[in-house]
């Protein structure tokens, strides 16, 4: 039998009439920024890894995918498969150097190699620069499915994002997971129980990468563009904030943030606060961190558990 | 032949210069770093924006109160410095028993509202800074051609960067500052004010960042985001050198500078990536750096 929490079948029902609610490119690209900041929670909430470079494997996953579908006239679902595959990659690449070091050096490794990752994407010949790739056509999934229709669209987004929760959901809770966990709470316990550290470490990095390349691939065929933005380290501190303002450590979390900071976001750029963008990003982090560390859903979990438990 | 030959040759010397003077940079920032390390076990994130803070302070100084150039390169770095003490003692102090990434995270949140506040005020695009006229000009070397300021700040950044090392290897504040390094609690013990010490210490490191925003001001466009993607260059450097030895850092930084000013001769389109190319074959190497103590 499938075993499905409250709170997911919450999460599907919502994602199914949402479109019917909302401007459905909004919704879609908080799904996509949730599926982002969901792979990489999983890193910092269930293995205890802060990347400051996540931006390189979004970015990855639009470039490639934007490629493949704009210039060889690939399919949108096997243009989906090769960037996250690409992601995953450079992910497996990046992850083997990073889990060298720990803490606060792991931050600054993984920020480091996105800045190459950046440069690349600045310097290569079929990334356009600084404009990016434009015009990328959504193309027809599976041969028969339009992705021109905004609905379609949509729900192919809410499958690539409810599979990527279904994902992440099964990794935190597996035997595998566990050890993540165990490595966070107490790593040279970890180690001397006979776990590969590191490598439960890369791994998970692996995932975690793919999944954000998942994210940028589908991010991709939704704006029909891929851009520096997205390989940028600006980029890398907004998923952080995602998941520090949603809860660190918890499943729904990311999504709570992402959609949050989206909202901001689209609010903000419309308005004449739009100039105050950076700063308003800057008190929230400060904000969290002095004040709110456990997020809008920690602290949501924390209410429920002390009044109704 | 000749003078295809001396063509080449100044191209190689200028780059070398301003390998040499990026260097300087990436010295006394990654130096700055390596202090506040050190004792508070943090990296500074805002590094890059008190960076940036240092050299629009010398411009708003001789903008709006004709303060000239020999005054703000003393001030600045005092300002910058109370600036930093105030964000240790308010904000960092507070979580300091907490995870180390946590003061990460509300570093990384204050540069950014740093950085908005000056993009809000002055706009994106960058401001210009006049040389002072007593460091106008140059020298013609047999080989090259220095101009006196490029020559000041390599000067400036050089005895700043000895002096705190001499500070910190051979005097009695020096020795204080190795022994809370090493043990903090141990010295609380024996009757030294180590909270003292370690806003001291940041104030120091963040103010060597103001530095060299003021000696930046005058040869790069004082702009909101000057600073970001130095700092991660200069991330990418304290990888390289680790944080174990102050002369590490100094050292790694000229060095790299001058790496990244030899790249830009012989093959320019890797000039932008050397380093991150450099720390890759550190990590895979020494992962703990060069100059890094394996724990």
């Amino acid at each position: 039998m499938l075993n499905i929490s409250k709170s997911t079948l919450i999460l599907v029902v919502l994602g199914l009439i949402a479109p019917y609610v909302l401007y459905p490119v909004f919704v879609m690209k908080i799904l996509c920024f949730g599926l982002f900041a969901m792979a990489f929670n999983l890193l910092l909430g269930y293995v205890g890894l802060l990347s400051f470079g996540h931006a390189a494997f979004l970015g990855t996953g639009g470039y490639v995918t934007g490629y493949l579908v704009m210039e060889t006239g690939l399919s949108p679902e096997l243009g989906i498969l090769f960037g996250t595959i690409a992601a995953g990659l450079l992910g497996a690449v990046f992850g083997k150097l990073a889990v060298k070091r720990e803490g606060i050096y792991f931050a600054m490794v993984t920020l480091a190699l996105a800045q190459l990752a950046f440069f690349f994407f600045l310097q290569a010949p079929f990334t356009g620069g600084e404009d990016g790739m434009q015009g990328i056509p959504r193309g027809t999934l599976f041969g028969f499915i339009d992705l021109n229709d905004s609905l379609n669209m949509y729900y192919t987004v809410l499958a690539v994002f409810l599979f990527g929760f279904w994902l992440i959901k099964r990794t935190i809770h597996s035997p595998f997971g566990q050890v993540l966990k165990a490595i966070r709470e107490n790593e040279p316990r970890a180690l001397s129980l006979g776990y590969n550290v590191n490598d439960y470490k890369w791994v998970a990095f692996i995932i975690s990468a793919s999944l954000a390349g998942l994210a940028g691939s589908t991010k991709t065929l939704v704006f029909q563009l891929a851009s520096l933005t997205d390989a940028h380290w600006h980029m890398s501190g907004e998923v952080v904030l995602m998941t520090l303002l949603g809860g660190m450590g918890t499943l729904f979390g990311p999504l709570v943030g992402a959609a949050s900071v989206v909202t901001i976001q689209n609010y903000l750029s419309g308005g004449e606060l739009g100039n105050y963008i950076h700063i308003i990003m800057g008190v929230i982090f400060v904000v969290c961190v002095l004040a709110f560390r456990s997020g809008i859903v920690g602290e949501f979990q924390k209410f429920m558990k002390k009044n109704f438990n | 032949m000749a003078s295809l030959l001396d063509i080449n040759l100044f191209g190689l010397f200028g780059q070398l210069l301003v390998g040499l003077i990026n260097g300087s940079f990436y010295a006394l920032l990654s130096l700055g770093l390596a202090i506040i390390f050190g004792l508070l076990k943090i990296i500074n994130f805002a590094h890059g924006a008190l960076y940036m803070l240092g050299a629009f302070l010398a411009w708003m100084a001789l903008q709006y109160f004709g303060i000239n150039y020999w005054v703000a390169i003393i001030v600045v770095p005092i300002i910058v410095a109370a600036i930093g003490i105030l964000i240790e003692r308010i904000l960092l102090r507070p979580i300091s028993n907490e995870d180390h990434l946590y003061s990460l995270l509300l570093t990384f949140g204050v540069g950014l509202i740093f950085q908005g506040v000056f993009t809000h005020i002055f706009g994106s695009s960058g401001l210009s800074y006049k040389i002072p006229p007593e460091l106008k000009g140059g020298f013609k070397l047999p080989f090259m051609y220095l101009p006196t300021y490029r020559g000041w700040i390599i000067f400036v950044s050089l005895l700043v960067c000895g002096l705190t090392w001499y500070m910190i290897e051979k005097t009695k504040l020096g020795a204080y500052l190795r022994a809370g390094t090493e043990d903090p609690k141990l010295m609380q013990a024996f009757g030294i004010n180590v909270p003292l010490i370690v806003t001291l210490t940041f104030g120091f490191g963040v103010g060597l960042a103001g530095l060299a925003g003021v000696l930046a001001a005058p040869i790069y466009s004082v702009s909101p985001y000057m600073g970001s993607n130095l700092l991660i260059v200069v991330f990418a450097i304290v990888v390289i050198g680790g944080m174990g030895s102050i002369g590490g850092a100094i050292i790694t930084g000229l060095i790299m500078g001058i790496l990244e000013g030899l790249t830009k001769y012989f093959y320019p389109e890797a000039s932008t990536t050397i380093i991150f190319v450099v720390m890759v074959i550190v990590l895979l190497i020494k992962p703990a750096g060069l100059f890094g103590k394996e724990n």
